[in-house]
């Protein structure tokens, strides 16, 4: 199979990230020659061990958090089960559940699950958002109740890059005694997070959406949270999570957490400026387009563009052709046959919904890639509409 | 990323016969902004009932208007009456094939020919006499039942595949279900079926049994005042008690072995054999 990757223009860090340089150099003794298991007794497996400790140490410094509070899993939805049926198992009384109506699949289809494929078990509230995709926190306080066993609630939405207040609603979850858990796949490494200031009780993350590869994800635990492991098995990551550890994978978020400590303020100046660009030029050229998402509470590298009247699929494949990566809440590349849910739970039009198209740049993107992309787009964008049934232009 | 053939890239990349015909000899018009593809096809038939020009606009995804596209080169120049033989499949063909969860797009590029035909006849089309069974996507029983004719569907996933039924809510999935099975003259293998584990420890059989009553067997019974209770599982043996009205029901014995047991093989394990506790 001929594989090709010259001259591409990713604008899709949202959905995956590049490797960086340094992250993969880190890596690489781990891939080859120091293959030893970090549980063995001799010295050729344990200092392994030593190195998966200190890249739990980096992971750790970027999140505000104790190195025994970081769990090493395989990615964002392993963390985000073992956190919401920890809960659960914790406490098998409660029997509800609080999120929102945007979440990632990852929690959306596992809360879904428990409502419905539990015997109903378990209750499920899923908060409504407002046509900007923010929250509304007197709807939150009124929606926690005594058998609220935990809140699930994302810390940036991957679709719009909307930014929830966790912060405020961890505290008010602690006040009433419940857990609180929240997904922070986007927001790591865009955002600064300092989890010893604030009262969340798990988080979870993925290495492959911050420079790191796939496979790798972490579950941050609070020390004296009740916590059941999902993955049963040996006494690797002190029995919270049984399997041997993915060490390359492990000492490359680490990494990459390093990296993203550095590259922070470059990520909310330049990155931020670079999309900036990007949207106010098409929303400024594409007639009858339109940002989805509040601009005040957003991830710096996040645009969430509805271009009304054309279908989303159709764009990206015409993108594709210039080599150009995005992604769309378009029925057609959903995998169903509705839009995305994020953009019908904030009510967005039919008209846009199915022509949304989601930019999300990183610190590997330039100007004259900004440039290029809004020099293609109103071109596509017309000869779409022309052949529109709905377009009276 | 959808595997679409070179000529359904071709057709995208370059359609054919773009834009409306003034003064068309008919009009067929399909789908909707909110279903997320719409096709408007325009006609111009000759005194021989020759089809001398189409054209369409389309707003969809890359197969719905290379679809469009194809609809257009096939049945420019055709008789009227050879025109409407032409299905869907055979507008797939014409693009050599379509990813299978795309294959309704063929069937709306057939849909609009169809319509534009009976405004040229001033006929009135059979689908929209029909009785609307996915309410998501407007889709009627007799469109549905023609689909599983047609393409020989055999799951309730393909005809969502070909006509979008039960894509949206999921709903009307138990409607799709009985409409296959009348149609097709048989009980298929559906999807929850074939993903049944054949293999399971006893804790897990007992799990699915326990389930499986909850979900299909209890909510019918409590209606009629009744309940059923599971009281033990050994091997094959599901032992189970009525509770309620069922215990003086004299159809009682036939409800578990036709009702209970049917579900519980069709569901779980087809070896289960049901027993009541108490008798």
């Amino acid at each position: 199979m001929k594989l090709q990757a010259d001259n591409v223009i990713y604008m899709d860090n949202n959905a995956t990230t590049r490797i960086a340089p340094e992250v993969l150099e880190a890596m690489m003794p781990f891939l080859t020659e120091y293959y030893g298991n970090p549980s063995s007794m001799y010295n050729f497996g344990g200092q392994v061990g030593r190195v998966v400790a200190e890249a739990r140490a980096k992971v750790a410094a970027l999140l505000g958090a104790e190195p025994e509070e970081i769990t090493f899993t395989s990615c964002g939805t392993e963390s985000d089960s073992t956190a919401i049926l920890s809960a659960l198992q914790s406490f098998p009384d409660k029997r509800h559940i609080v999120t929102t109506r945007v979440e990632h699949p990852a929690i959306k289809t596992l809360c879904d699950n428990l409502d419905a494929r539990t015997g109903h078990k378990h209750r499920v509230t899923r908060l409504k958002v407002s046509s900007d995709g923010s929250l509304d926190l007197d709807e939150y306080k009124a929606a926690l109740a005594d058998d609220t066993a935990i809140v699930s609630i994302m810390w940036a939405n991957n679709e719009t890059g909307v930014i929830f207040p966790v912060e405020e609603m961890a505290a008010i979850a602690k006040k009433r005694g419940i857990l609180f858990h929240t997904d922070a796949v986007q927001a790591v490494g865009k955002i600064p997070i300092n989890l010893k200031k604030l009262d969340i009780d798990f988080l979870s993350l993925s290495g492959h959406k911050l420079h790191s590869p796939k496979g790798v994800g972490v579950l941050y635990v609070r020390r004296g949270t009740p916590f059941v492991p999902f993955l049963a098995g040996g006494h690797q990551e002190k029995g919270r999570r049984g399997g041997t550890e993915n060490v390359a994978s492990i000492v490359g978020l680490g990494r990459a957490c390093e990296l993203a400590a550095e590259k922070m303020e470059e990520e909310n100046t330049t990155v931020r400026a670079l999309r900036d660009k990007l949207e106010n030029g098409l929303l400024g050229s594409v007639p009858r387009s339109m940002l989805n998402g509040n601009t005040i509470n957003r991830l710096p590298n996040t645009a969430n563009i509805s271009f009304e009247f054309v279908e989303g699929e159709a764009i990206l494949l015409h993108l594709n052709r210039y080599n150009i990566c995005a992604s769309s809440g378009s029925a057609c590349t959903s995998g169903s046959l509705e839009p995305s849910h994020v953009l019908r739970a904030m009510g967005v039009p039919f008209t846009a919904a199915h022509g949304s198209i989601r930019f999300s740049l990183s610190i590997y993107n330039t100007e004259q890639e900004v440039d290029f992309v809004l020099e293609k787009i109103p071109a596509i964008i017309a000869s779409l509409r022309q052949m529109s049934p709905f377009w009276n232009g | 990323m959808w595997e679409y053939t070179d000529l359904v890239q071709e057709h995208f990349l370059h359609p054919r016969n773009v834009g409306e015909i003034d003064k068309p000899s008919g009009v067929g018009e399909v789908g909707s902004l909110a279903c997320g593809d719409a096709l408007k096809l325009t006609l111009k038939v000759d005194d021989n009932d020759i089809i001398t020009n189409a054209k369409f606009k389309t707003f969809g995804c890359a197969s719905a208007i290379a679809s469009s596209s194809a609809l257009t080169e096939m049945i420019i120049g055709k008789h009227v009456d050879e025109a409407a033989k032409i299905s869907n499949q055979d507008i797939a063909d014409f693009l050599g094939g379509l990813p299978k969860e795309k294959m309704h797009c063929s069937v709306m590029g057939r849909e609009a020919l169809e319509a534009a035909i009976a405004d040229f006849r001033g006929t009135v089309l059979p689908a929209a006499e029909g009785e609307i069974v996915c309410e998501c996507f407007g889709v009627t029983d007799v469109e549905i039942i023609r689909a599983i004719k047609e393409n020989n569907l055999r799951s309730v996933e393909e005809i969502t595949n070909f006509t979008k039924a039960g894509g949206g809510c999921g709903k009307c999935e138990e409607k799709l279900r009985n409409l296959l099975q009348t149609t097709a003259g048989e009980v298929f293998e559906i999807k929850a079926i074939q993903s049944k584990p054949q293999r399971m420890t006893a804790l897990q059989k007992i799990k699915k049994i326990e389930e499986v009553l909850e979900r299909e067997i209890k909510p019918g019974l409590r209606k009629d005042g009744g309940d059923i209770e599971l009281i033990d599982v050994d091997g094959d043996f599901v032992m189970v008690s009525l509770r309620g009205a069922c215990t003086s029901c004299a159809k009682s014995q036939t409800t578990l072995k036709q009702h209970v047991e049917k579900k519980l093989r069709e569901l779980v394990l087809d070896t289960l054999i049901v027993e009541d506790a108490n008798s």
